[in-house]
């Protein structure tokens, strides 16, 4: 599983952070999130679904 | 939103029993968030905001009734009748109708005068925007701010009425609302608080609003801000227990069997209150929704409902985020603050634990902050972790 953050779409809203901190982190000065976990572990998908449907700009990505 | 998430999410917990989402909107679904900001500042089409890419309800074998409004529900014979007649029968029932713009008592019927709710509100607010030089908004809480900064950017000069003595004041404290008031006086925006609307006046267009005592503010334009109100009017005689909102479980359940609410119209029972609230924000209507979803499908064994409400508005170039449900009389501690570059993080706290975050610019800290509250940590952990860098956890191996 891969995942990735549409910095073009990105607005800096940190709900991704919320659902898997393990996963993204935001960039405060940059107003945007970006991925510090880029192939995480199968038992985490239910968290990163919760994330891709949190995100009000829909820039998150999952690809298997 | 709550709706269309609990359908989508009806498909990924395995249901595949046929699905109908009826609207009384007749637009594509779309989100709210951005009818105050970037459809009102930045011209941003309904495209735009639309949010079930064509094609979605197709693939995932979901009817959607665009225009079509539920006028009653009849619980006992398992029926919602809609406004052209037709009567939909169900087996289990997820009420999403969200909530209206309130207005004042009153109000003359004249051009420029607006709420501002639907994409239809918002794009004729902003066709009145690109004519009007004056606006004059009543309500400065969130929407009425998101308003504000968008006619400001678009160049109008605008005025904020607010019948407290600060906006935000029941919201956030005085001292937090002060530091929000700074973000519009920054940016032009007059402020004209501790006074209520007595009248909007003019002839055929708006022309003044009138306080109360007596001053007449001019405008050219006016938006209502005054919040909003569970849409269930519909439901007199149902038998669904109503109580400011849908009275619900933790898990969406009404007081009618196969019934269940979800976003701004319901008032969930949650387990981090430990209360019932209605919570009129974006992210709370997809918890909900993915909620509504796992307790229709799972019934008992799903999750309770326990959520730190989350929200963010966009004023004046900031972005700005609560966690948590402070009071406003909670101590506050601000623990980051940059003036000049407009950043800022407060933590409220009651009786030595945190209630609450709130940030400018720093959503990467209020949404660290927000599992805090969600752990029930104390002040003292979350000031701990405040003065810690955040760069170590990038080299941190996940655990999960």
């Amino acid at each position: 599983m891969k995942v990735s953050v549409d910095r073009k779409k990105c607005l800096g809203y940190a709900t991704c952070v919320i659902e898997a901190p393990d996963v993204f982190e935001m960039d405060d000065d940059e107003n945007v999130s970006y991925v510090i976990l880029e192939n995480p572990p199968e038992e985490m998908r239910p968290r990163l679904d919760r994330a891709v449907h949190l995100c009000p700009t829909r820039a998150i990505a999952i690809e298997d | 939103m709550a709706g269309l998430t609990a359908a989508q999410s009806l498909r990924e917990e395995g249901w595949d029993g046929p699905i109908t989402v009826a609207g009384a909107e007749p637009h594509v679904p779309y989100d709210r968030p951005p009818l105050s900001k970037q459809v009102l500042a930045e011209d941003w089409d309904a495209q735009r905001i639309a949010f079930w890419p064509e094609g979605l309800a197709l693939k995932l074998d979901v009817e959607l009734l665009l225009g079509r409004r539920a006028v009653s529900l009849d619980a006992a014979a398992h029926r919602v009748r809609l406004a052209d007649g037709e009567q939909l029968e169900y087996d289990r029932l997820v009420i999403a109708t969200g909530a209206h713009a309130r207005s004042l008592p009153n109000v003359p019927e004249l051009d420029g005068v607006h709420l501002l709710r639907s994409l239809d509100d918002a794009l004729a607010l902003r066709a009145d925007l690109a004519r009007a030089s004056r606006l004059v908004v009543v309500g400065g809480g969130f929407i009425g701010a998101e308003v504000a900064s968008s006619a400001r950017a678009r160049g109008l000069e605008v005025v904020v009425v607010e019948a407290l003595e600060l906006p935000l004041v029941r919201v956030l404290g005085r001292r937090m609302a002060a530091a929000c008031a700074r973000l519009h006086m920054e940016s032009g925006v007059v402020l004209r608080c501790g006074d209520g609307v007595s009248a909007i006046e003019g002839g055929g267009r708006v022309e003044a609003v009138r306080l109360r005592d007596g001053t007449a503010v001019d405008a050219d334009a006016v938006v209502i801000g005054i919040g909003c109100a569970p849409t269930t009017a519909w439901l007199d005689g149902s038998g669904v227990h109503v109580e400011d909102g849908i009275v619900c479980d933790a898990h969406g359940a009404t007081s009618q069997p196969g019934v269940y609410a979800a976003g701004d119209v319901a008032r969930w029972h949650n387990d981090f209150l430990g209360a019932t609230a209605r919570v009129e924000h974006w992210t709370n209507a997809v918890e909900q929704g993915r909620a509504v979803a796992q307790a229709i499908v799972h019934g008992d064994g799903a999750t309770r409902f326990e959520s730190v409400p989350y929200f963010w508005s966009d004023q004046h170039g900031v972005k700005l985020q609560l966690a948590g449900v402070p009071h406003p009389d909670d101590e506050v501690h601000v623990v980051e603050n940059d003036e000049s570059a407009r950043k800022l993080v407060a933590l409220y706290a009651r009786d030595g634990m945190l209630t609450g975050v709130l940030g400018f610019g720093r959503a990467g800290a209020v949404a660290r902050m927000r599992q805090m509250l969600q752990r029930r940590a104390t002040l003292q952990e979350a000031l701990e972790a405040a003065s810690k860098p955040t760069a170590p956890k990038l080299l941190r191996v996940s655990t999960h």
